[in-house]
């Protein structure tokens, strides 16, 4: 944490975890008796609880979105740079929610966590979850805080899946909807390279079929391979080439097979790195989440005609060099929204970062999200 | 509110679907959704312009028109489509006149006259483009690509089998005057048209 702090920081935050008695029901027909949520709050919920921001993490996120949990926290939370006095989702107007979902490994019930049934952890017998189910619970957990109606869902990415899909299955808990490098349906190319993530860890020989837990191992192979692939698509050729071109760790060729180019040592110490920290059934689990989700599917896939029940206005980003949903894919989102007749604004940020340019502030990009938040707070009136 | 803004805004009926290309900083659609209760969008590809906007609660969609058509909005799917002072800065203003029909049922266009004496008089007198308050550039850097009279939008109107429904010419601050109205294509700085399909 850096000394002084910020002032436009939430500083030291708190999760706290919520546990739910009462059974719920999910799209695969099977039921969690009880489960928990991890959760952080950012600001005040005013009197009306008319203030309610609710944050939706994307495939590998967590709860902490914003501030640090302790002074010796190296990095804040994913999305500090949006979350905070000051800032985009300002924290002195907003009461801002950050969760992590049904299935995640920072807390929340998933994989890793002990099946009431059997005492062990769950691992692969842990329901699949999809988007539709987070935002259930998500729902659940608003009236667990009093919030009637918040007054955004925003999300990138798998975030932006669920805050569309929030406009659809509560179209009157939420007024505006801010859906940021996201897309309404995974491509044929987008599937594959999660397949390729899952038999990468599903082909690991230490993942035993997800039971990995029980013989005290961990698939660090299988998912270091999910992680490099899957970062690769969050950047762009223009950012990988900014940040590494094709500089070696040593001044000339080696001829062998070791990690010579420094993009190569790069994304095999993220993918170590991650493999630590992140449950390999929870990545399976989320990446299958990201490929079930298809609000069209249910309405003839026809998006226009699964949008004509969303109450709620919308703001829909893209970034110039995301070419894992590219904006292209937010602009067939905008389209339906356009068809429906929603209410809608669009813009595509210039950005060289490829998908992960949501999570990093460009001038542009703050001053639309800041002009939305602003009247969204106005509406609320704070 | 400019003169040609309250021009058009009275040939909007309350609680039209309206779709403003290139809406500037929205001022005309925010009027609109407060006084006429009309719903819609615009589009617009000026950055500063498009925050504005978003700031102010009008429905903006960064779109340009040139490269991008309005191919992704429904036949028929507005009232109104509007296009204030954008006409002659398009690569094809027909096309742009066809598509605005298809996807409304009328159109208003707002453009400036080529054929304004002062400008008729400074080609005449100099020999070189001529220069204006309304048209503010050098020929080599004007946005205004396709600069036409109003006879010539006319005619185009005519080929194309366009019904003019209102025509209101001012002058360069949009004021309404007895002497454009007497010889328009002479004396009016900018028009208002207001158009549909004959078959409609």
């Amino acid at each position: 944490m850096p000394d002084p702090l910020p002032t436009d920081s939430v500083g030291i935050v708190t999760p706290q975890t919520l546990h739910f008695e009462t059974p719920i029901t999910l799209a695969c027909n099977r039921t969690l008796e009880s489960y928990d949520l991890v959760i952080e709050t950012y600001g005040e919920l005013n009197a009306d609880a008319s203030n309610a921001v609710l944050i939706c993490h994307a495939l590998s996120g967590h709860h902490h979105a914003a501030g640090y949990h302790s002074k010796d926290d190296r990095k804040p939370g994913w999305w500090d740079s949006c979350i905070g006095p000051g800032k985009p989702i300002d924290t002195n107007r907003f009461f801002v929610v950050s969760l992590n979902n049904l299935g995640g490994c920072h807390g929340s019930t998933g994989p890793s966590s002990t099946n009431p049934e059997t005492g062990q952890p769950y691992g692969p017998d842990f329901p699949v979850i999809t988007v539709r189910d987070w935002v259930h619970s998500q729902a659940l957990l608003a009236d667990r805080l009093g919030i009637e109606c918040w007054a955004a869902v925003v999300g990138g990415s798998l975030g932006g899946m669920q805050a569309l899909q929030w406009s659809l299955d509560y179209p009157d808990r939420l007024r505006h909807a801010v859906v940021i490098a996201s897309t309404p349906r995974l491509s044929a190319q987008n599937i594959a390279f999660n397949e390729v993530a899952r038999q990468a860890i599903t082909s690991d020989r230490e993942f035993h079929q997800g039971r990995y837990y029980e013989y005290n191992t961990l698939p660090r192979r299988g998912l270091m391979l999910a992680r490099m692939v899957g970062h690769i698509t969050y950047l762009s050729d223009a950012s990988m080439g900014e940040k590494f071109g094709r500089e070696l760790r040593d001044q000339a060729y080696k001829f062998g097979y070791d990690a010579e180019f420094q993009v190569e040592s790069y994304l095999r110490y993220q993918g170590e790195r991650f493999s630590e920290s992140f449950d390999a059934n929870t990545y399976l689990l989320m990446t299958k989440a990201l490929d079930y989700f298809d609000p069209a599917y249910e309405h003839d896939n026809d998006l226009a005609k699964a949008l004509r029940g969303a109450h709620c206005e919308f703001l829909v980003l893209s970034f110039s060099t995301d070419w894992r949903f590219t904006p292209a894919r937010s602009e067939e989102l905008v389209n339906a929204m356009i068809s429906a007749r929603c209410k809608v604004s669009y813009a595509e940020i210039d950005a060289p970062w490829g998908h992960d340019a949501f999570l990093i502030p460009t001038p542009r990009y703050t001053a639309i999200f800041e002009a939305y938040m602003d009247r969204v707070a106005r509406e609320a009136g704070v | 509110m400019r003169t040609d803004l309250k021009i058009i805004e009275q040939w909007i009926k309350p609680g039209s679907h309206v779709l403003d290309l290139g809406c500037g900083d929205g001022t005309l659609l925010d009027y609109l959704q407060r006084e006429k209760q009309a719903t819609g969008f615009g589009l617009e590809i000026n950055q500063d312009h498009i925050t504005t906007c978003i700031g102010r609660g009008v429905s903006v969609i960064e779109q340009n028109l040139d490269t991008q058509g309005l191919g992704n909005f429904e036949d028929h799917t507005f009232d109104t489509v509007l296009m204030t002072q954008a006409l002659q800065a398009v690569r094809r203003p027909d096309m742009v006149l066809d598509e605005m029909l298809r996807a409304g049922r009328e159109g208003i266009v707002t453009f400036p006259n080529f054929a304004y004496w002062k400008l008729r008089w400074y080609l005449m007198r100099r020999g070189r483009m001529p220069e204006s308050e309304t048209l503010p550039y050098k020929w080599y850097n004007t946005p205004n690509i396709h600069l036409c009279t109003f006879k010539d939008f006319e005619a185009l109107c005519y080929r194309k089998g366009f019904r003019i429904l209102n025509r209101t010419v001012v002058d360069g601050e949009h004021q309404d005057r007895w002497l454009s109205r007497l010889w328009p294509n002479m004396l009016g700085q900018i028009a208002i048209y207001r158009i549909t399909r004959e078959d409609s």
